[in-house]
Parts: structure tokens; C-alpha cells; sequence
């Protein structure tokens, strides 16, 4: 089985700065680590090589600077990693980027593709459904388990809001994974040292130009017109009363909201 | 001249950093009060390959080089020493005499299931009666047949709680001293090894350190390394390389105290206003830091030099001196700066503290280190 993960390179921070003029994420400075829900689906993806054979390829489009991101997942024991990158790309919303990842998928080939559901920066977790809506490959969101997988078909527990889904889907399509999916492995020593012998390659514009237009990505190929993005302005921590009786409590807390004149 | 690591040893780094941080941190503290390592640690860290790091492929090792094995050593002590040694005794004393003095057949058989993770190794070097003059050995080993049959009594034997693999250096020829001193694998199961508790001790009490007794011990004959002879060179290499180790080690735990206490300083309150407002306090650290960033410097020297199979051994003993001293003299200083509490186990920095002396002791004693250091001086 040819198992694809779509991994993001996310800036390590619950704050993520917005630049005011453009309205996009600053990410100079910032250490950069895969998207936590994508290594998850690294893992279960090693996994599943593990039980069926076949190949593990993870592809990010970003920077050249996702190369480490990549390396890591190499060293994780990926057998294969491909860059996507391009000037062409810079300024991609979700519908490009993932017209972009599918053109890329399509170049790659797969059975299965597993995708992270939502990523820590961006926050959309459209990027999976899009791409499987591009390619015309059924899929599932919000997997917290594989319970079995075969060549012809895999059947997934659905993380739902008020229960799961168990669901029985034919390859080739697309996962989104969920922390409860996996536990993902360290990187080995041995790994490491191989993770920077292997090639990464890289998919630029040209390669993809069979199915994609220049006006389909970037900012051109970008329907979302982001009106105004901003810092969240930080609340204060609020206070915590301890060790009162109930009565206490209820005069603390009427006190507080006729100080504020709430009520 | 470039002080840079690589990209690859870079994302090594990460490697340990976040192993450590996530696997060894929490339990440090319980392990030392234990007196006892973590079978399930162990596990975890033959995973990762950190018991084969700077070992070839062909053997199963993990392909790295020492600089790589010195941030291993620097990232896992920084939270535990223990940690440090055990990994440290197996990589730099154990391994390296198979590998560099063993036949391809003892390498097939013994260095691959160590360096692939599988199975630890030790070195009984140390006797009661034989420490810093390691010539002193009594130990006997008396062909017989097809087998050496060894006696005498090891004491400090790192890992030997749960070590398989053992090296062991015995005289041979009783009359020429220490060049009558051959150099053994011996494996855990033989009859006549006996292993005595852990020895209870001030610092790294997480690892395991025994007497090892050895009392009619049959050795097969072609478990001997190199020649008849050669037991005490190969010590001696062995050692020489080892003390890079011991230098990373001693690097890590004063880091590891000085990140702790940068965290404390900033917190901790007095006279109005955070300690580490004081100038004293950053005097301090900048000092502690100084050194720190020297004797790192010192230890990936002779990593270095060791990777490019130049003379290592009298820088090995430079880091390990210097590296050893300033890890006791800031984990002092850190405790400190931490007050009363550094006092307390509630601290890390009291742990780093009492480990840190050994880092003086084993593999050579400082003043050992100075004989080398001017002797190579030919003073
Ligand atoms: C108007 C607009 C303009 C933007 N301009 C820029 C810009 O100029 N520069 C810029 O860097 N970003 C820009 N972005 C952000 C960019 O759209 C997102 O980084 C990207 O589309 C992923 O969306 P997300 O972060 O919400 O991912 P989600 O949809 O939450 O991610 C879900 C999963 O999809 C996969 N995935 C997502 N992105 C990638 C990827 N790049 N490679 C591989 N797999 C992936 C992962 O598996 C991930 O877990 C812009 C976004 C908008 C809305
Ligand atoms: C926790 C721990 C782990 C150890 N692990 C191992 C191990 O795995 N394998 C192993 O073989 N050994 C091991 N050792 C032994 C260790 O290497 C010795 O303890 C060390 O070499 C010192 O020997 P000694 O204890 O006999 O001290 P001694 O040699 O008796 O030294 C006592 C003092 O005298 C000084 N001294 C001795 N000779 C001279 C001299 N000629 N000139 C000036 N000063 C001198 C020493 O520097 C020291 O200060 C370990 C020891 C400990 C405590």
C-alpha cells in the first residue's frame, strides 16, 4: 500500500503573531516543528506500513525551510519526502494550497492519504476535505482509530460530537487524523544520520503545471479576502476564592458583580 | 574554524532534548531516591538507538559520530547523570574494546547485539586494591584447555546490575606485571559470577554500580581480546576515549543546574524585587555560564579530534578535567543561588550537586588527569 501524509510545518507557539500590513503569519524567529495532528498521522501511517508492507511518503508544501520538517519524518522512518515549493505558491489560502497538495498527490500516486485535521497556526482544517474533494476521493474526518486496513478498504472509528462513527471506506481516499489516533515515535539516532543521506525531492510549479493554472494558486488563485486580521488581546487571569463556605462564596461573588455594576 | 553544529546533529540534539525532557525529567528524582534505573527507561532509550550512537551500520550501530554521542551524553544529563553514566560505560568503555580490539567473529557476536540496542554492556577494570594505579589488577585468568579460568574480585562495576555483556581485565602472566594483563568477554550467565548489591552511594545513585565477584569463571578461550598481553593498552584506550563521555557528562549537569536556576532567579522574590536582579546573581551566572561554554568547547575538541582519528587522548583528559571541576563549581553556585531550597530534594539542583563530584572520581581521578595532561607536556 502507497500511504501518503500531507505533513505542515507550524511555528512552536500558542502565540502566533499576525503582521498587521499584510495581515499573514510572521514566522521569522519563531521555531518551527510539524503540525502535531500530522505527526499523528505519521505514526499511523508507519503503523499501517508496518501491518500491510508498502511505502510511506510524507509531502509538505512550504519554504525550502519545511526541508527540516521533512528530515524529521525521515528520521521517523518515512521511506520518502517531496517538497512542494515555489514562488508561484506564496500566498495560498486553503483552497489553493490543497489544489495545489492535490495536484501534487496526483503526481505522487497513492492509496491512502493521511492528513493531519487541523493545524495549529492556520486553524481552518479545511485543507484534508478539500483535497479529497479535488481528487474525487471519498473521505473521513476526525479518525481516532483504524480498526482494520487492507489493500481494498479500511474500517475507521469517527470521532462525532455525541459518539463515533464506525466506518468501512474503499482506497484509494483520505484520513484526517486526531491526537487519539496514534502516539507518535521519537526519531531514532540511526534515523537522523539516514534522514540526511536520503534526497528530498522537490515539486515546483512546472512539475504541476498539468493540473494547475497560475490564476487557480497564490494570492491570485486565493478566494478568501481577509478583511482584518489581529492579536488577541490577552485576558488577565481571573481570580480564584478558596476555602469559603457557600454562603461566603455567594456574598464574594454578588459583592464582585456589584462592584462592576453588573448587577 | 566553525564552532556550528551540522544539520543533522542539530536535529540529534532535538532528539535527546525532547527525550529527556519528556521521558527522563519526570522520573529523575524518583529513580535517585530508588536507587534504582528504570528497566522500562532502558528500553525506551535502546529504542531511540542511544546505546550504539557513534558505532557503524555494518554492526548495527546507529551511524553517528562521537561529537553526536557527546550531545546525547550532555542533553540526557542535564536532567539525570545517571542516565549519563549508563550510557556512557556501555558506549565508551564497554563497546570500544570489542570494536577496535575484537575479531570479526567477537564483533558478529557481541558487538552488534550491543550497539543495536538489545543488549548493555560493562567494564571491570577497578579492585579493591587497584584504582587510580589500575597496574595493581589481581585478578587472575589461568589457561586451561579450551578455557581461561578467571578469579578475583571487581569493585564499582557500572551497569553490572543488569549488564549481559562484561569486559574484564586479569593477569595472564602473574611476573610481568601490567603487561601481563589480558583483556576478557565475559557474559553475564557464566557460572561463578556473582554480582553483589548496588553499592550505596552520594550521587548518580540511579545507576547501577556492584562488586563482581568472580570465582572459577570459564571463559572460552576465544573470548579473549586481542593478545595475551595487550589487557592493559586496551584499558587504557578504552579509558582515553571514555572521558569525552564523562566531559559531556560533567557539561550537562552544570547546564542543567544553571537552566534551573536562570528559571529560580527569575521567580523568587527578595527585597521586592526578583533575585536575579541582583548583580551578584547575574555575576554568577554569567560566570557559571562562561565556563560551561569553555568546557563545551573543550569537549567537542576532542570529540572532534577523535572523529578525525587524530590525538585525542590528552584532550579527552583536558575536558575531563576541566569539565569535572567546573560542573562541581557551578552546580555549588547554583545551589546558592537557590537558598535554602537548593538544600532541599524538592530541587534538582540538589541532585546535580551530588552528582557532580564523581564526575571527578571516575575514569581517572583529576589529579590521574593531571599526570596524563603533563605527561603529554613531557614536564
Ligand atoms: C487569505 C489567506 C492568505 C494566506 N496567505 C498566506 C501566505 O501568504 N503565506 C503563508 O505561509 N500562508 C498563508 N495562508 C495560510 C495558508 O492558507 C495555510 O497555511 C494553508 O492553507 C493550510 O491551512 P490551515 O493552516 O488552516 O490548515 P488546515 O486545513 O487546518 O490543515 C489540515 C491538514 O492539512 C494538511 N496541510 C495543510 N497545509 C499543508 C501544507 N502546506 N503542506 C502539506 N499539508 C498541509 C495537514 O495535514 C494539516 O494537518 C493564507 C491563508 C489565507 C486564508
Ligand atoms: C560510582 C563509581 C562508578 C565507577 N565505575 C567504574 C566502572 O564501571 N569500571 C571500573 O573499572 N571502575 C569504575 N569505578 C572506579 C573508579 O574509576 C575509581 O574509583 C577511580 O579510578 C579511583 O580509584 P580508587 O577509588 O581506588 O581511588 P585511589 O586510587 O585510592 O585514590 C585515592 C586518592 O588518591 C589519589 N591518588 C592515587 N594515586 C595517586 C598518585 N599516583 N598521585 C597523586 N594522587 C594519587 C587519587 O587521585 C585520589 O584522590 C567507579 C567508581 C565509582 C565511585
Amino acid at each position: 500500500m502507497k500511504i501518503v501524509v500531507c505533513i505542515k510545518q507550524v511555528p512552536d507557539t500558542v502565540e502566533v503573531k499576525i503582521d498587521p500590513k499584510t495581515g499573514t503569519l510572521i514566522r521569522d524567529g519563531v521555531p518551527s516543528i510539524i503540525n502535531h495532528d500530522d505527526k499523528t498521522g505519521i505514526e499511523a501511517a508507519l503503523t499501517l506500513r508496518e501491518q500491510l508492507g508498502g511505502t510511506v511518503t510524507v509531502v509538505s508544501m512550504g519554504p525550502p525551510q519545511a526541508d527540516v520538517a521533512l528530515r524529521e519524518a525521515l528520521a521517523m522512518g518515512c521511506d520518502e519526502a517531496i517538497l512542494v515549493s515555489g514562488r508561484e505558491f506564496g500566498g495560498s489560502d486553503t483552497y489553493a494550497t490543497s489544489g495545489i497538495l492535490a495536484a501534487a498527490l496526483k503526481k505522487i500516486g497513492y492509496d491512502l492519504i493521511i492528513t493531519g485535521r487541523q493545524a495549529i497556526d492556520g486553524d481552518t482544517a479545511q485543507v484534508g476535505p478539500q483535497i479529497a474533494e479535488k481528487l474525487h476521493v471519498p473521505q473521513v474526518s476526525y479518525v481516532e482509530e483504524v480498526k482494520e486496513a487492507t489493500e481494498d478498504y479500511v474500517v475507521v472509528k469517527r470521532q462525532f460530537e455525541d459518539g463515533y462513527h464506525i466506518i468501512k471506506i474503499k482506497t484509494p481516499c483520505l484520513l484526517t487524523a486526531i491526537a487519539e489516533l496514534a502516539t507518535p515515535r521519537y526519531m531514532s539516532v540511526r534515523g537522523i544520520v539516514e534522514a540526511y543521506e536520503k534526497e528530498i525531492k522537490i515539486l515546483g510549479f512546472e512539475d504541476l503545471k498539468d493540473d494547475l493554472e497560475l490564476d487557480m494558486i497564490g494570492l491570485k488563485g486565493s478566494p478568501t479576502n481577509v478583511y482584518q486580521s489581529f492579536t488577541k488581546e490577552v485576558k488577565g487571569a481571573g481570580t480564584i476564592l478558596k476555602d469559603l463556605s457557600a454562603d461566603e462564596a455567594v456574598k464574594a461573588i454578588v459583592d464582585k458583580l456589584e462592584e462592576k455594576f453588573i448587577i | 574554524m566553525d564552532f556550528k553544529l551540522t544539520k543533522t546533529q542539530m536535529l540529534q540534539q532535538e532528539l535527546f532534548r525532547k527525550f529527556a525532557e519528556t521521558e527522563i525529567k519526570p522520573i529523575a528524582k524518583d529513580m535517585d531516591e530508588a536507587e534504582e534505573y528504570s528497566a522500562e527507561l532502558l528500553q525506551k532509550l535502546q529504542k531511540i538507538g542511544a546505546f550504539g550512537i557513534p558505532y557503524s551500520r555494518e554492526y548495527g550501530g546507529q551511524g553517528a559520530d562521537v561529537l553526536t554521542y557527546t550531545l546525547c551524553m550532555e542533553e540526557m544529563s542535564k536532567v539525570d547523570a545517571s542516565t549519563g553514566i549508563t550510557l556512557s560505560v556501555h558506549t565508551s568503555l564497554c563497546c570500544p574494546c570489542i570494536n577496535e580490539f575484537g575479531t570479526e567473529e567477537q564483533k558478529q557476536k557481541y558487538l552488534r547485539p550491543l550497539v543495536d540496542g538489545s543488549k548493555i554492556g560493562c567494564f571491570g577494570l577497578t579492585e579493591p586494591g587497584a584504582g587510580t594505579d589500575a597496574a595493581g589488577v589481581r585478578t587472575e585468568a589461568r589457561l586451561e584447555g579450551d578455557y581461561y579460568i578467571l578469579n578475583g574480585t571487581k569493585i564499582f562495576t557500572t551497569n553490572s546490575g543488569f549488564a549481559d555483556t562484561f569486559i574484564v581485565f586479569a593477569l595472564t602472566d602473574k611476573s610481568k606485571g601490567p603487561k601481563g594483563m589480558s583483556a576478557f568477554i565475559v557474559e553475564r550467565d557464566s557460572e561463578g559470577l556473582t554480582v553483589g548489591p548496588n553499592i550505596e552511594r552520594m550521587g548518580i545513585r540511579a545507576a547501577s554500580n556492584c562488586e563482581v565477584v568472580y570465582e572459577n569463571v570459564k571463559v572460552p578461550k576465544e573470548n579473549l581480546l586481542g593478545k595475551e598481553g595487550q589487557g592493559y593498552k586496551i584499558a587504557m584506550t578504552a579509558l582515553g576515549g571514555g572521558r569525552i563521555g564523562i566531559g559531556a557528562q560533567s557539561v550537562g549537569i552544570a547546564q542543567g543546574a544553571i537552566d534551573e536556576a536562570l528559571k529560580y532567579v527569575k521567580e523568587r522574590k527578595q527585597g521586592g524585587k526578583p533575585i536575579g536582579k541582583y548583580q551578584n546573581t547575574q555575576f554568577k551566572l554569567a560566570e557559571c555560564q562562561t565556563k560551561v561554554d569553555a568546557a563545551r568547547l573543550m569537549v567537542w575538541r576532542a570529540a572532534t579530534a577523535k572523529d578525525n582519528h587524530d590525538n585525542y587522548a590528552p584532550l579527552a583528559a583536558m575536558c575531563k578535567l576541566f569539565a569535572s571541576e567546573t560542573a562541581n563549581e557551578v552546580t555549588r553556585v547554583c545551589v546558592q543561588l537557590f537558598g535554602g531550597y537548593g538544600y532541599c530534594r524538592e530541587y534538582p539542583v540538589e541532585r546535580a550537586m551530588r552528582d557532580a563530584k564523581i564526575t571527578e572520581i571516575y575514569e581517572g581521578t583529576s589529579e590521574a588527569m593531571k599526570m596524563i595532561i603533563s605527561g603529554s607536556m613531557k614536564v
